[in-house]
């Protein structure tokens, strides 16, 4: 939702970014405030992960150029877990398996780190354990999956709901989900989407990057930019989005192009 | 020629080790246990310490060893009080103790019911003591060098049997403790294990020593030599979990030797943290077709530390079943060796074996050699074998960051998972909650 005088959450301002020595990121600008939904949409290539990893600060990400500021303070300067803990949210394409890890430790280690650094007393497990079943109706998740390694075995559906469910425990300021649609089907699509409607209020924001207009039919962004040749082309509404499954990435990008 | 031999310092090293039996009395005084000694003895006449040149030595060096002049172990009085930290709440009524090889009845807790003997050989019952010749020694492959050492210088034996169609319901704790002293000592623990037909029972074979296991530079070497023979006869079931967390300049050579007759089931936890040098040798014999088998092993290693596991499985019998899974965590200059041998004969039709050897580096001057070898004659089975060796992934490191755990947060949690795949099938409590600590205290990085 739109609103004059919100917070600016986050500021990126002609961002420039390598991967193994190759600039993907080539002067990104891009501002989003409390309340808002942003999408990001891009043909494979355009830049749309490597925009993610950036923000949440994945070590094999150069950055070259640009500032991001984070809620007044810069961004760029924090380590991983410190964005985090400042109010960024990752949900992962591809969230990772780690066997022998249960779902439920893993929870309350972040939950506790987070705790920790505003200095205030860990959750004992009892305490967790109460906390976490809210949660796990965000996603409709049964408290099966507390006990799992996390993601081991795991579909593809279960996987994202997880990434929601971890969501909906740390609270973020700017949640950034970066391909959470892809490879779901329309079931668990709707659980996901609905669990980030329940998540997104007046407070924090979302950045939404896909591929398909599918997903924005279930959470219905208040922006949408499209990437291309890592840089925002084009900025425009809810509407912008249909105009791409419509016309297609490249008309809508050559129109970009000649100013149209 | 002959002399020659008799020069090479592996010959005479072996006479020297041979000779530090003689100076010892055998506990039970045992004809037949006399017998087996001075058998052992003779064959390992002119026989010497295997070096390098020899393949199942390959990557394991006991040059070091050579480098100790060990004296015949000494037991020293311990009280209940010293033994504590590593009695398990469990087995507190249930208890067999040896130190430096002796047998400690004061700070034993076994009590004996009909049927079930654990105590050592000196007491072992008239019901019992006319059958345990068919079993001591009788295990296939004994002429190894080590078991033959052992076998030389056997003066007492741990044994555990449960009789037909008894359970034993609370876990048998077999604690071999080694005190250090300013001599370097070595000691040669034996144990018989014999589950006879249709019965069942847990076994946690511990070696330790009373210091603690952190702390490298304070402690004098020791060396143990210990041979287990287990029997598990038909339709039995032993579940065992054997513990190595000798100290830190300890050697420690073992020997797991298994017979598994029809339709037996057998597994086993092997937990190795201690020792400078340490080596498990584990043969498992199939005797009768339908046996199932789980072994889970993981080594935890770190500074120059070195752990070799060497399994050898021989199947001659329809529809057994089989499941391996080693785990290596190596940290610093420490090595690592794996090698999981399976034997499937011509006559093992539709049996079942997965075997799987996973070794996670912590720094790049650790080292593992893994070698999976499957023998397969057999034609209608599924067998499998694999190997992974890694480091802790960025990408995995990345992900619990994201998450707000810090690197080192991170990289301990990751580290605990690959070992909790194993610590989490250990059949005790207390013992999974000991050795979690044990696995944080080693993984602390700095």
């Amino acid at each position: 939702m739109i609103r004059e005088n919100s917070e600016v959450i986050l500021s990126v301002r002609d961002l420039t970014a390598n991967v193994d020595g190759t600039q993907i990121l080539k002067g990104l600008n891009l501002e989003i405030k409390a309340g808002e939904i942003h999408a990001v949409m891009g043909q494979n290539g355009s830049g749309k992960s490597t925009f993610s990893k950036v923000l949440a600060g994945h070590p094999a990400y150069e950055v070259t150029g640009g500032e991001v500021t984070f809620l007044g303070q810069n961004l760029l300067e924090l380590e991983p877990n410190e964005r985090a803990i400042a109010g960024i949210f990752l949900a992962f394409q591809y969230p990772l398996e780690i066997p022998g890890l249960t779902n439920l430790d893993f929870l309350r280690a972040a939950y506790n780190a987070r705790l920790k650094s505003q200095g205030k007393e860990e959750i004992d497990a009892f305490d967790f354990d109460d906390l976490i079943r809210d949660k796990l109706d965000v996603v409709k998740m049964k408290p099966e999956f507390l006990e799992r390694s996390v993601n081991e075995g795991f579909s593809g559906g279960e996987k994202k709901r997880n990434e929601i469910l971890q969501m909906a425990l740390l609270e973020p300021k700017l949640a950034i989900l970066d391909e959470t649609d892809s490879g779901l089907d329309i079931d668990a699509l709707r659980i996901v989407a609905g669990g980030v409607n329940q998540l997104a209020n007046a407070d924090n924001s979302m950045l939404v990057i896909t591929h398909y207009q599918r997903l924005l039919d279930y959470i219905v962004p208040d922006f949408v930019h499209v990437m291309q040749a890592g840089q925002i082309i084009k900025t425009g509404s809810k509407e912008l989005a249909l105009e791409l499954e419509e016309k297609g990435y490249d008309e809508v990008i050559e129109a970009a192009k000649v100013g149209v | 020629m002959v002399t020659q031999v008799q020069d090479k310092p592996e010959v005479s090293y072996l006479q020297q080790l041979l000779n530090l039996a003689k100076t010892q009395t055998i506990v039970p005084q045992n004809s037949h246990l006399q017998d087996l000694r001075d058998r052992a003895a003779t064959e390992l006449q002119d026989k010497a310490i295997p070096t390098q040149k020899e393949e199942d030595w390959r990557f394991t060096d006991l040059s070091g060893l050579l480098q100790v002049n060990f004296q015949a172990a000494k037991p020293v009085q311990l009280t209940k009080e010293d033994i504590s930290p590593l009695t398990l709440p469990e087995a507190e009524n249930s208890r067999l103790v040896f130190v430096d090889g002796e047998y400690a009845p004061h700070l034993s807790t076994v009590s004996q019911t009909d049927g079930i003997f654990a105590g050592n050989l000196g007491n072992l019952p008239a019901s019992f003591s006319d059958r345990y010749d068919h079993y001591l020694d009788k295990q296939q492959g004994n002429s190894e060098i080590f078991t033959a050492l052992n076998t030389a210088s056997l003066t007492d034996v741990a044994i555990i049997w449960v009789g037909k169609n008894k359970a034993v319901e609370t876990p048998l704790h077999l604690l071999f403790i080694s005190t250090a002293d300013d001599t370097p000592r070595m000691s040669q623990p034996r144990a018989l294990v014999v589950a006879e037909a249709g019965s069942s029972c847990t076994l946690i074979e511990h070696y330790a020593s009373l210091e603690d296991c952190s702390g490298f530079s304070t402690h004098h070497p020791y060396f143990v030599n210990t041979v287990t023979e287990i029997w598990v006869e038909e339709n039995a079931e032993i579940k065992h979990t054997r513990v190595q967390r000798d100290a830190p300049q300890a050697f420690h050579i073992g020997r797991t030797a298994i017979s598994q007759a029809r339709t037996s089931r057998y597994t086993l936890n092997t937990i190795s943290l201690g020792a400078k040098l340490s080596r498990h040798n584990l043969d498992l014999n199939q005797t009768g077709e339908g046996t199932e088998t789980t072994l889970n092993g993981l080594t935890l290693i770190r500074e120059e530390q070195l752990a070799d596991t060497h399994s050898a499985t021989f199947f001659n019998h329809q529809h057994g079943i089989y499941n391996q899974v080693h785990k290596c965590i190596l940290d610093d200059r420490a090595r690592g060796v794996f090698n999981g041998r399976v034997v499937v004969s011509q006559a093992a039709q539709l049996t079942n074996a997965n075997q799987l050897s996973q070794n996670l580096l912590l720094s790049s001057q650790a080292r593992i050699n893994t070698k999976p070898q499957l023998e397969i004659v057999a034609d209608d089975v599924k067998c499998s074998h694999g190997a992974t060796v890694s480091q802790l992934e960025d990408d995995e490191i990345f992900y619990l960051r994201s998450r707000g755990l810090d690197d080192r947060m991170s990289r301990h949690l990751l580290i605990d998972a690959f070992a909790s795949e194993i610590l989490q099938k250990l059949p005790l409590d207390s013992l999974r909650q000991i050795l979690s600590r044990c696995v944080a205290c080693r993984t602390e990085l700095s």
